[in-house]
């Protein structure tokens, strides 16, 4: 980062300051913006570079995988989290979910014109904190301003890469008839969490969401030499629609078993009392893991033995179906379908 | 969760289906309309169907609150919208129902309608508190279950001296519904839908109460069963049911007697009769015109009918033409029974009112039931 600070006449006004157009604009504004806030808690030596892009050194063997992700979450800040860590654990997780180990992240910021930046240094501190904790830094950014009225506070992009050593790549496709399929926590966590605070929804409640990184579980379950072969987080749409894309991308039917399916109490009843059932909702810190079926106690007692996987559970099997349908047999003894999502269940959820 | 769970109790469940099973008799079929949406989830959603025995048939009725409303209402809530600038704002399905031009609500909302969806009649009193430049609409839909709360709203409103709220009013009535069922030529002349019985509405009842469907039974010799909306409330209707017919018996029976007495809520229907009086007659989806079987606000409240402060009349559009939703309403055709079923027409791009909400007899045999017909 070329040293500005001599041309700023005075500091950043992070208690009481807006962002304005001219923080965008590409001037003298917009350095200071980045120098003073986005460098300060995000810095790292590639960030330092200030070139147009990262030079990273060569990952070594094996394949990278990128994956990309905006956040859009309404309301910025909610019980557990909030847009900044939610958008480090998002991309993160996608990139992890592939068989890699999560390298680097790019984050790019859409902010609204007179956006508070009290809040955004919130935000960022948030960001840098889940990269340190996940021990994967903010290599790149880039920041643009649009008017007031024109967004919503501020909206962020992730892109993650990471690299995945040969022959351990994880894809939807992998799952076969006989496979187990296990979960790593409860269901629904992070939607609810959104919902309650949602300001048309006078309810209160004390879920909170689980935003967080997955990639240390994954090491933890292949660490356990269980044949893992998808594995996959269950976000907007939740489990139901995860378990769907799996079951058309490998040409597979499911058999779920309701009553093996964490939900948190209070979950439940916040999904009865809205109309809403939690195996829709998002979760941004869980994952759906399908293994051989003889290594399914194994993955399991890996996934229990890890803090994020204390509630996991095999909640069901792979089956044979030309249809490809998730089933699932109910508490109540009789048999259903759990299709996709369809419309719009939970907006701007992530 | 504490008082549901025990109503979802797979063990008891069991039990029930081995005591209806006992109960039946082999030598003939039982045919049931729940008449409820919250009934035809319950059995979808809990596979109660595959609990059932085989001569045991459920016929979906039409008491889901969206599915009934015709298009044209549907068309006059955009037209609020699109054409008078209204923020309008109704509940969640609602918004979703196909209308003319291809539009729904939610179509007319990316068009730039100010289109909301609100969970109680309370937000929409908000809304228009917050926002006095603003006429806001509330679009009330729904049985005698949400009539109450409207009443309130709009008596919060006249209180409030809120010039700019107003209510499309297009609450409906339960028993015209059940009238026109067993009035149908393909219940009473043709005998092409077998009924023998009824499970009567859980919500509805709590306010109504349970003497209104006593006509019923007596003038045509139908059991009605009251029941609530939980899956084991259902089996147990149904068991009730059965021993009726078993006996030949027609009467009013009460299985949500933790709910629902015989007189009903005499607060919410003051209100409702305050606030409301009888439409001569209203469209219906499937169902058609049917006479006294809605409700309009009455002239006291004038100002608060989006009717009369907006001019947007009511012009009745026929449904699809590969639609069946209209028999599958008056429960002459199963969902599956549909050309266009889970074809053409589909929870993600619905072409009539059934496969919107989770209530809908289409819907619900599609998200949770149309692995049978694999």
């Amino acid at each position: 980062m070329p040293e500005t600070r001599k041309t700023h006449t005075r500091p950043l006004d992070t208690k009481h300051g807006r962002v304005e157009m001219a923080h965008g604009a590409g001037g003298r504004a917009m350095a200071q913006l980045i120098e003073e806030l986005f460098a300060r808690y995000l810095g790292n030596e590639y960030l330092a570079q200030g070139d147009d892009g990262a030079l990273l050194p060569n990952p070594g063997e094996g394949r990278l995988v990128v994956a990309t992700d905006s956040h859009v979450v309404s309301p910025l800040f909610f019980p557990g989290g909030d847009i900044g860590c939610l958008s480090v654990h998002g991309t993160i997780n996608d990139v992890a979910m592939m068989g890699a180990r999560p390298l680097y992240l790019s984050a790019s910021f859409i902010l609204e014109e007179g956006f508070k930046f009290v809040d955004l240094v919130r935000i960022v501190q948030s960001m840098a904190a889940a990269a340190k904790d996940a021990g994967v830094p903010v290599v790149a950014g880039d920041t643009k301003v649009v008017e007031r009225g024109k967004g919503d506070g501020v909206f962020i992009t992730t892109t993650g890469v990471g690299v995945v050593a040969p022959g351990m790549e994880l894809s939807g496709r992998f799952a076969k008839p006989g496979d187990a399929i296990l979960v790593s926590g409860t269901l629904g966590d992070h939607g609810m969490a959104i919902m309650a605070e949602r300001e048309s929804l006078a309810f209160e409640s004390s879920i909170i969401s689980d935003t967080a990184a997955l990639h240390g579980l994954i090491d933890v379950m292949r660490a356990s030499g269980a044949d893992i072969h998808v594995l996959r987080d269950p976000t907007r749409g939740g489990l139901a629609t995860t378990l769907n894309e799996i079951a058309k991308q490998s040409g597979v039917g499911m058999m779920l078993q309701e009553r093996a399916i964490p939900v948190k109490p209070a979950v439940s009843a916040a999904c009865e009392f809205l109309g809403l059932d939690p195996l829709y909702v998002a979760n941004e810190g869980k994952l759906v893991a399908i293994c051989a079926e003889q290594d399914r106690e194994r993955l399991l007692a890996a996934m229990r033995a890890h803090p994020l996987g204390g509630a996991a559970a095999i909640i069901g099997t792979v089956l044979e179906d030309s249809c490809h349908f998730v089933q699932m047999t109910t508490g109540f003894g009789g048999k259903r379908i759990v299709d996709w999502l369809s419309g719009e269940q939970l907006p701007r959820i992530c | 969760m504490k008082f549901i769970d025990e109503f979802r109790d797979g063990e008891l469940a069991r039990g029930l289906a081995q005591a209806i099973l006992r109960e039946t008799n082999p030598a003939r079929n039982y045919h049931f309309m729940e008449f409820c949406g919250g009934h035809t989830h319950a059995i979808s959603r809990y596979g109660v169907s595959d609990l059932l025995p085989a001569n045991v048939r459920m016929i979906h009725g039409p008491g889901c609150p969206v599915c009934v409303l015709p298009v044209g209402r549907i068309d006059q809530a955009i037209r609020l919208a699109l054409e008078q600038g209204a923020t309008l704002c109704s509940y969640g399905d609602c918004l979703r129902v196909p209308a003319s031009d291809g539009l729904s609500l939610l179509k007319a909302k990316a068009l730039g309608g100010d289109i909301r969806m609100v969970y109680s009649s309370a937000d929409a009193v908000t809304l228009a508190q917050k926002n006095p430049d603003k006429q806001v609409v509330f679009f009330a839909i729904g049985f005698e279950t949400t009539t109450p709360p409207t009443a309130v709203a709009i008596r919060q409103a006249a209180a409030l001296g809120l010039r700019n709220l107003s209510v499309l009013c297009c609450h409906v009535l339960t028993p015209s519904a059940i009238a026109s069922i067993l009035e149908s030529p393909e219940v009473r002349q043709w005998g092409t839908v077998p009924l023998d019985g009824f499970i009567g509405p859980a919500h509805v009842s709590t306010i109504i109460g349970s003497r209104p469907y006593e006509f019923f039974a007596e003038e045509y010799r139908k059991p009605v069963v009251i029941a609530g909306f939980e899956p084991l409330d259902v089996m147990q209707a149904i068991r009730m049911l059965i021993r009726q017919v078993n006996e030949g018996r027609a009467e009013v029976e009460n299985e949500f007697t933790r709910a629902v007495d015989r007189e009903g809520n005499k607060k919410a229907q003051e209100l409702v009769a305050e606030v409301f009086e009888m439409r001569k007659d209203f469209e219906w989806r499937g169902l058609g015109l049917l006479p006294y079987s809605a409700l309009r606000i009455r002239s006291e409240f004038a100002e608060f009918d989006a009717e009369k402060r907006f001019s947007v009349g009511y012009v009745s559009v026929p449904d699809h033409k590969a639609c069946e939703c209209g028999a599958v309403l008056r429960g002459v055709k199963r969902p599956q029974d549909c050309g266009i079923f889970g074809a053409v027409c589909s929870p993600d791009n619905p072409v009539g009112s059934c496969m919107v909400s989770p209530e809908g007899a289409c819907a619900a045999h599609y998200a949770y039931g149309r692995y049978r017909d694999a």
